[in-house]
């Protein structure tokens, strides 16, 4: 097990990159604490296999350091950093049975085949693998066979860190639940260092402790789901996590308030005190959660156009023009809805300035 | 990416070797091509000492001998589009639908494949003869699909199975019929697969000779059979029959060239 | 996961496939049945004579000679074509312009015509001009494949190795581009050896593709006819008389019909059998592997 330090690490597939267009990974400093469950979050392309390669060495960046526990590994090959991996999609050896696939990574390490046996059985004990540990490894299912993946990773007595790539993505929606719950139990149960790349932001709340948000080869964010979720760090976290994203409108500073076109909406002391006042593009920002809809004019209400609602179950979808923009806001399924006028409140507490795309606090 | 790890120098050491033993046969054709018939019997020399093109002159002045270039390239090519236009249904039944006895045809076409054409020779030819075929093209690229078909059905049944079976039915639902869907819409989204069918059909009707040579005689003779001519009462013209043989290559590259992206792909395809 | 749907007016449109190779395939054979059982005396004189020539060919001492021939040639092609061509699909580059110039040129020898390859090696391996047989003979190694049996044979082998390898590389080279690189990558995980990826990884992948292969590859050896044929016209003496060239001279040489047509049938059904039993033996492990 181990810390994982990256420092002023980037990474560029063609030699010699000059904007920031060329890279693919763009310098970074990060810390994956020991023992945490982290989530790489991010949509396609933006960088996350990429650097989940370059922690598990098969991939060497063209800048900066990898350490583990504080020794640099960047130009260590996989097989010498003690690094499992499970890909996205399940790799296993055909030709071997369950018994031998799992027993793959000692045997190559020249383990003694008493302990092998050892490791193997409970290994395999505890992902329910023991009944087919004398089968054919092809016959068997993508969620069986993706636990063997798994297993070649926890059979090592000196993994570091298990590195996940998209691994429940050809796994039945059914059986998706228990594979992660699976994972969380062996967490605890090891205290192992998981980092775990998606695209989907539920597997990724659900799963971490931790979630990196990443996009365009940056890091956008690290915190807990509910820090993502209430203090976005970038309107890119605000828009990619939740369902809708965050209400986003571009406004303007004007006599101590934020103004967008000629509406005012109020901000609380401390944001309205960091804000930039010259230079910078501003925008509000709003959760569709947060944003308030009445039929009366309140304390500090603004009119708006109701344009659709959408009941989706359990709870609603409203979408209100406020001057020329639109915003989207969730109530409760049994909540009242003005029909076509109604009143928009933006709570202080909840509402976010952001210059340049940055949160402002 | 270096998969199997053995050094890399001494993998490259192979392939060099490997690329040599491949190549200097073709050199030396090459080379044999363009030196007079003196220097090739007077002695042994590695580079053309004189470089004359009067072999290659000959026979692209020659009608008896460019003639056989234009009857093989007649045949080959009615070949590939009789196997093309013939195996294009068949394979698109055999990759949508199951029929009685689908399997053992399947397996049949293919048993065509293992006959050795030398079985075949003698009942080609009275069999071509009774319809007045010897020496047509026709009668060459009839023969030729005894092996083209098969194989051709099997490489597009493999690229069609690609295609999924939504893009018909949607294709049926907006009210296309069948002739119209299979042109319009379902050959445009396999032409990889048509282009290294096409390239197979050429290819192995190109090379062979036997059924060739034995169905023609003279009016569609192919060039590979010309080359024996080479053979006169003065001794072998070796010049000449190099200069021959190269040419023979020149339609093979070309087309190797243009279809090289899909060749790996072909041979990936169709199902054993 | 075969879920097509059952339809008999598919026939329609694998009737012209039919007919083509029907007209091709099951008339001549039909022919040849016809003079296995029959003597020709002259047009419209027959005579059945039951089995009579396929007793007279299976008691053949040329026969037996050519079968054996043939037997130990496409061993020997199987045995060194296919390691060869693993060795070298696994070593060619899998991307970029290199990868396609050496495709283009490991498929040369394939797209040219028959009879040309047996040119070539002959002028390439001729003791007198042949530049390998210049050089082989320089070295001190007597050689000359037009009077001794022994070179001819090995000259007709290295011949095949030449023309038909590349098929074997083609053929490994798709084969090993459809394994993802996952499966690399997590054998450098595992701390697998070059050795056990490729017994692990590559050489299962390959199944597929090396099963077409020897296929092929035995097939087409035990048919060969064209290039001996030029290369040494199946001599010195019967050295490199295989299969089809005895065919051809009971067939064409002596005109004798009969036991030609008795010879074909036999010489079929033996490829037949030997194929069918490649093909079971390869696939019916591959369903022990599955289970």
């Amino acid at each position: 097990m181990a810390r994982i330090e990256l420092r002023g690490l980037a990474h560029a597939y063609r030699p010699n990159p000059k904007t920031g267009a060329d890279y693919a990974l763009k310098p970074m400093e990060h810390v994956w604490e020991d023992g945490g469950a982290y989530a790489l979050l991010g949509p396609s392309g933006c960088g996350k296999t990429t650097l989940l390669n370059i922690i598990s060495g098969l991939l060497v960046p063209s800048e900066g350091q990898v350490l583990f526990d504080g020794r640099d590994v960047t130009r260590l090959p996989p097989q010498e950093r003690n690094i499992a991996q499970v890909f996205q999609f399940p790799v296993i050896y055909d030709t071997m049975s369950v018994f031998d696939n799992l027993a793959f990574p000692l045997r190559n390490r020249k383990v003694a085949e008493k302990e092998v046996r050892a490791r193997v059985e409970e290994v395999a004990d505890m992902l329910e693998l023991s009944a087919d540990l004398g089968r054919r490894a092809r016959g068997l299912t993508a969620d069986q066979k993706q636990k063997i993946s798994l297993g070649r990773g926890l059979v090592r007595s000196d993994v570091a860190a298990i590195l996940f790539d998209e691994p429940l993505t050809v796994i039945d929606p059914q059986l998706k639940w228990l594979l992660r719950r699976k994972l969380k139990q062996i967490h605890e149960r090891f205290r192992l260092s998981l980092i775990y790349v998606t695209h989907d932001q539920n597997e990724a709340l659900t799963f971490a402790q931790q979630v990196v948000v990443m996009h365009d080869g940056q890091v956008m964010q690290l915190g807990t789901p509910q820090q993502l979720f209430e203090v976005p760090a970038h309107t890119f976290v605000g828009y990619f996590i939740g369902s809708p994203g965050m209400n986003f409108l571009p406004c303007r500073f004007e006599g101590g308030s934020a103004v967008v076109d000629d509406i005012r909406i109020p901000l609380a002391r401390e944001v309205l005190d960091h804000a930039p006042r010259h230079g910078v593009p501003l925008e509000i920002g709003i959760r569709p959660e947060h944003l308030r809809v009445s039929a009366s004019q309140g304390n500090g209400a603004l009119p708006a156009e109701i344009a659709s609602v959408e009941d989706l179950g359990n709870f609603k979808i409203v979408t209100a023009k406020l001057g020329r923009h639109r915003l989207k806001a969730k109530l409760d399924e049994d909540a009242p809805v003005p029909a076509e006028r109604g009143w928009l409140t933006f709570p202080p507490d909840r509402t976010r300035l952001y210059a340049d795309g940055r949160l402002v606090a | 990416m270096n998969p199997t790890g053995v050094g890399f120098k001494k993998r490259h050491i192979g392939l060099i070797a490997y690329f040599v033993f491949l190549l200097l046969p073709i050199y030396w054709l090459l080379a044999m091509s363009v030196k007079p018939n003196q220097e090739i019997l007077g002695g042994f020399s590695l580079f053309p000492q004189t470089i004359t093109f009067a072999n290659y002159v000959t026979i692209l002045t020659d009608p008896s001998w460019y003639n056989g270039y234009l009857n093989s390239i007649q045949y080959v090519a009615l070949n590939t589009v009789i196997s093309l236009s013939v195996a294009l249904p068949a394979a698109y039944a055999f990759s949508r639908y199951r029929f009685l006895g689908d399997k053992h045809m399947f397996f049949w076409l293919l048993t065509n494949r293992m006959a050795p054409p030398a079985v075949f020779l003698l009942p080609f030819f009275q069999l071509y003869s009774t319809f007045g075929l010897i020496d047509t093209h026709i009668a060459v690229a009839l023969a030729h699909c005894l092996f083209n078909v098969p194989l051709a059905v099997w490489i597009l049944e493999g690229f069609m199975s690609g295609v999924p079976r939504e893009i018909d039915e949607t294709a049926y639902i907006d009210g296309y019929g069948f002739p119209r869907f299979f042109l319009t819409i379902f050959l445009p989204l396999i032409r990889a697969g048509i282009g290294v069918t096409a390239f197979f059909c050429f290819m192995f009707s190109w090379v062979e000779l036997l059924l060739a040579r034995t169905l023609t005689s003279v009016d569609a003779k192919p060039i590979a059979a010309t080359m024996t001519r080479t053979v006169s009462a003065a001794g072998m013209d070796w010049g000449l029959l190099a200069a021959a043989g190269v040419l023979t290559i020149v339609p093979g590259a070309l087309v190797i060239w243009f279809v090289r992206n899909y060749i790996a792909k072909g041979f990936a395809l169709g199902r054993v | 996961m075969d879920n097509r749907p059952h339809d008999n007016k598919a026939w329609f449109l694998v009737l012209p496939v039919f007919l083509i190779v029907a007209i091709s395939a099951i008339i001549p054979l039909m022919t040849v049945v016809n003079y296995s059982v029959q003597d020709i005396l002259g047009p419209f004189q027959r005579v059945f004579v039951g089995t009579e020539w396929f007793e007279q060919v299976l008691n053949d001492e040329r026969l037996h000679g050519a079968f054996l021939r043939q037997l130990v040639f496409s061993g020997c092609v199987l045995l060194i074509q296919i390691p060869l061509g693993i060795a070298i699909a696994l070593t060619l580059p899998a991307k970029g312009w290199r990868s396609s110039l050496c495709l283009v040129l490991v498929a040369l020898p394939l797209l040219i015509p028959w009879n040309v390859v047996g040119t070539i090696w002959q002028l390439y391996a001729r003791p007198d001009i042949g530049m390998a047989g210049v050089a082989v003979n320089a070295l001190g190694i007597p050689y000359n494949y037009t009077s001794n049996a022994f070179d001819a044979w090995l000259t007709v082998l290295i011949m095949d190795v030449w023309h038909w390898t590349p098929l074997v590389i083609l053929l490994c080279f798709a084969g090993l581009r459809s394994i993802p690189e996952a499966f690399y990558q997590a054998a450098k995980i595992d701390g697998a050896s070059a050795w056990a990826v490729f017994r692990h990884i590559q050489l299962p992948k390959m199944r597929r593709v090396l099963t077409i292969a020897i296929l092929l590859r035995f097939m087409d050896s035990f048919m060969i006819y064209t290039e001996p044929f030029v290369l040494t016209g199946g001599g010195p003496g019967n050295a490199t008389t295989f299969l089809s060239q005895f065919l051809a001279q009971i067939a064409v040489g002596q005109f004798d019909l009969g036991p030609a047509a008795a010879f074909s049938l036999i010489y079929f059904l033996v490829i037949l059998l030997l194929s069918w039993v490649f093909y079971t033996y390869i696939t019916h492990t591959d369903r022990e592997d599955a289970r």
